[in-house]
């Protein structure tokens, strides 16, 4: 128990160490502000025009799919972090004391928890601004705020894993984004699957994206999805936890850097 | 033999892929003493340290800290010893204070003792000013002070320094090295790496000389420079041609005969106290002009031609820049 009480209490130190850095270095503050903010605007007005989602608004088909595209990539912050601290040495230190071995893991991962709440609060008043309305029992819809945090937890333990692989942060940055821009864009997060030509839309309907995405629909639309859509989601993210994590403090604790 | 020392390695191995980096390394200090690792970059000193704080397995030997197995044992270890690396690795965005207090966290110290130990440190590393700065703020030197406090916020019983002034003013090196000596007479035992003989000289009770993951000798400061010859002088005369008449002046006080090598008598010396007026005045006498007379060391290089016959630098060619101490090259700790 008391390891297991360390655990914890080690994680909330190094959580709380990740956030002290957001109003210290404000940088950052905007990936979690102003972009998600000009992302909601620019694809509600530019594409909306022209993208035909039947059935909906373009903002109210938009806003689900956005959000989890801005989950998927709330956790590069982690990578971020997690990259100067292994050129820092600071990975070094953290691995000669005697606290949990997941802690600077957990800690940094459970940190864009945070932010990531920041940048759904955001971008749901921008939307509401710009014409989103939800259509669902409340339950539904903190259900859905709910799963989208699990989501972007998922995604910040893959970014954990690329942090910890790459060899500078913007190694780190340069290669998440390589493989989370078509991920995301390759889904239903912004365009009908239907409309997209053959290869692509067999991808996009097994992509998890596109799974999380229906799942978000109907949790804040009512949207119609298969029975499974929702648990699919949440089994996903789990998944994506367990194995990104497992890999990840596999790598911390050889902390061998390439 | 394992509970009487605090550290203890034998026969340590480690490659990396085809890389040997240590090639069965033997090492022991009592309770209480400094050992210096002494060797150029790329020799295996890191690795050593890595193995000794349980960063890194050994593929070979074994070795205890504080009675403890390095790798059976290496969780109970690391509560019982502080490392500070080759850089300041203390965290930019927080303040000196946050920075201990978050390291005493996680040492699992009593609730209250990480804020006592962390206003302590900052006072005793004369930081107390700067407390609540970011550290981001900090010079280099107040970096490496922080960064020694940081590995001490748990008192460990053993310290590990990892080239502790590299790259350091030399104001700041004398400093850091009268915090070292400090802790060494409150009974902490350190093991230190370093490049530079003068600060193995300085701190280390004895020095354990190291090449190409071998040590290569090992003893008191004075037992090593007494392989290497000790201090000598080199005069430059007026004219060479009295170099004879100038090497029997000098013969009765030098170590042994001085001879002429590049142009400059050299001059073995038995100690430093007054060995200059002495050869100066023993010239004068016998009326042989003198151009500059230098009081020459054993540096490393010299250490190094002596036990193995080849230059420090050949070394570290393969390795990677002497005063590199960008923290980029990460590599140089893993590779």
């Amino acid at each position: 128990m008391k390891g297991l009480s360390y655990a914890l209490s080690d994680t909330l130190v190094l959580a709380k160490r990740s956030l002290l850095r957001i109003p210290r270095a404000p940088d950052l503050l905007i990936s979690f502000t102003v972009q998600p903010i000009i992302f909601v605007l620019l694809f509600a007005y530019v594409f909306g025009g022209a993208i035909d989602t039947p059935g909906y608004s373009y903002i109210d088909f938009l806003m689900p799919g956005i959000i989890v595209q801005t989950m998927s990539f709330g956790g590069f912050v982690t990578a971020l972090g997690l990259s100067e601290d292994l050129r820092k040495g600071l990975v070094d230190r953290f691995r000669s004391l005697p606290m949990s071995r997941g802690a600077l893991l957990a800690g940094r991962t459970v940190a864009d928890v945070v932010t990531n709440s920041v940048s759904i609060a955001i971008m749901l008043a921008v939307g509401v601004i710009a014409g989103f309305g939800f259509d669902a029992p409340l339950a539904h819809i903190v259900a859905g705020i709910l799963l989208l945090l699990l989501f972007g937890y998922a995604f910040s333990w893959v970014f954990a894993f690329v942090g910890l692989t790459s060899s500078s942060p913007e190694a780190a940055q340069a290669l998440g984004f390589i493989v989370i821009f078509p991920l995301t864009f390759v889904s239903s997060a912004f365009v009908p699957v239907e409309s997209m030509p053959g290869a692509l839309q067999t991808f996009a309907e097994i992509n998890p994206i596109t799974i999380v995405v229906d799942a978000m629909r109907h949790l804040f639309l009512g949207a119609e999805v298969g029975d499974n859509t929702v648990w699919a989601a949440v089994a996903w993210s789990i998944g994506i936890t367990i194995v990104f994590a497992a890999l990840s403090v596999n790598r911390y604790k050889r902390a061998v850097v390439r | 033999m394992a509970d009487e020392l605090a550290i203890e390695a034998r026969g340590l191995r480690k490659s990396y892929g085809d890389v040997c980096a240590l090639d069965g390394v033997d090492l022991q200090a009592p309770p209480g003493t400094v050992l210096g690792l002494l060797g150029p970059n790329g020799a295996g000193k890191t690795t050593a340290v890595r193995i000794l704080t349980t960063l890194l397995p050994p593929d070979g030997g074994s070795a205890h800290v504080a009675g403890l197995d390095v790798v059976r044992e290496a969780a109970t270890l690391r509560g019982r010893i502080g490392l500070a690396g080759q850089y300041a690795a203390v965290d930019e965005n927080l303040t000196g204070a946050e920075n201990l207090e978050m390291v005493g966290r996680l040492y699992h110290l009593p609730k209250g003792e990480p804020r006592a130990r962390a206003a302590d440190l900052l006072e005793r590393f004369d930081l107390t000013g700067a407390a609540d700065r970011l550290v981001r703020t900090y010079s280099g030197g107040m970096r490496r002070r922080l960064d020694l406090a940081a590995a001490l916020v748990a008192y460990p019983p053993v310290l590990f320094l990892d080239e502790p002034t590299t790259g350091l003013d030399p104001r700041s090196r004398l400093g850091l090295w009268e915090t070292i000596e400090a802790r060494v007479e409150e009974g902490t035992t350190v093991l230190l790496t370093t490049q530079y003989l003068d600060e193995a000289d300085r701190l280390a009770d004895r020095i354990s000389v190291i090449d190409r993951g071998r040590v290569i000798a090992a003893g008191s400061s004075d037992e090593l420079k007494d392989q290497v010859g000790g201090e000598w002088l080199d005069i430059t005369l007026e004219s060479k041609e009295d170099a004879e008449i100038a090497a029997a002046a000098l013969e009765q006080v030098a170590a042994e005969r001085p001879a002429m090598t590049d142009g400059v008598l050299r001059m073995q010396i038995h100690k430093r106290q007054g060995a200059i007026a002495e050869a100066v005045r023993r010239l004068d006498e016998v009326g042989i002009g003198i151009d500059d007379v230098a009081m020459r060391r054993p540096t490393l290089d010299d250490v190094f031609l002596t036990l193995t016959g080849h230059a420090a630098e050949e070394a570290e060619a393969n390795g990677d820049g002497a005063g590199d101490r960008d923290p980029g090259s990460v590599e140089e700790r893993v590779r």
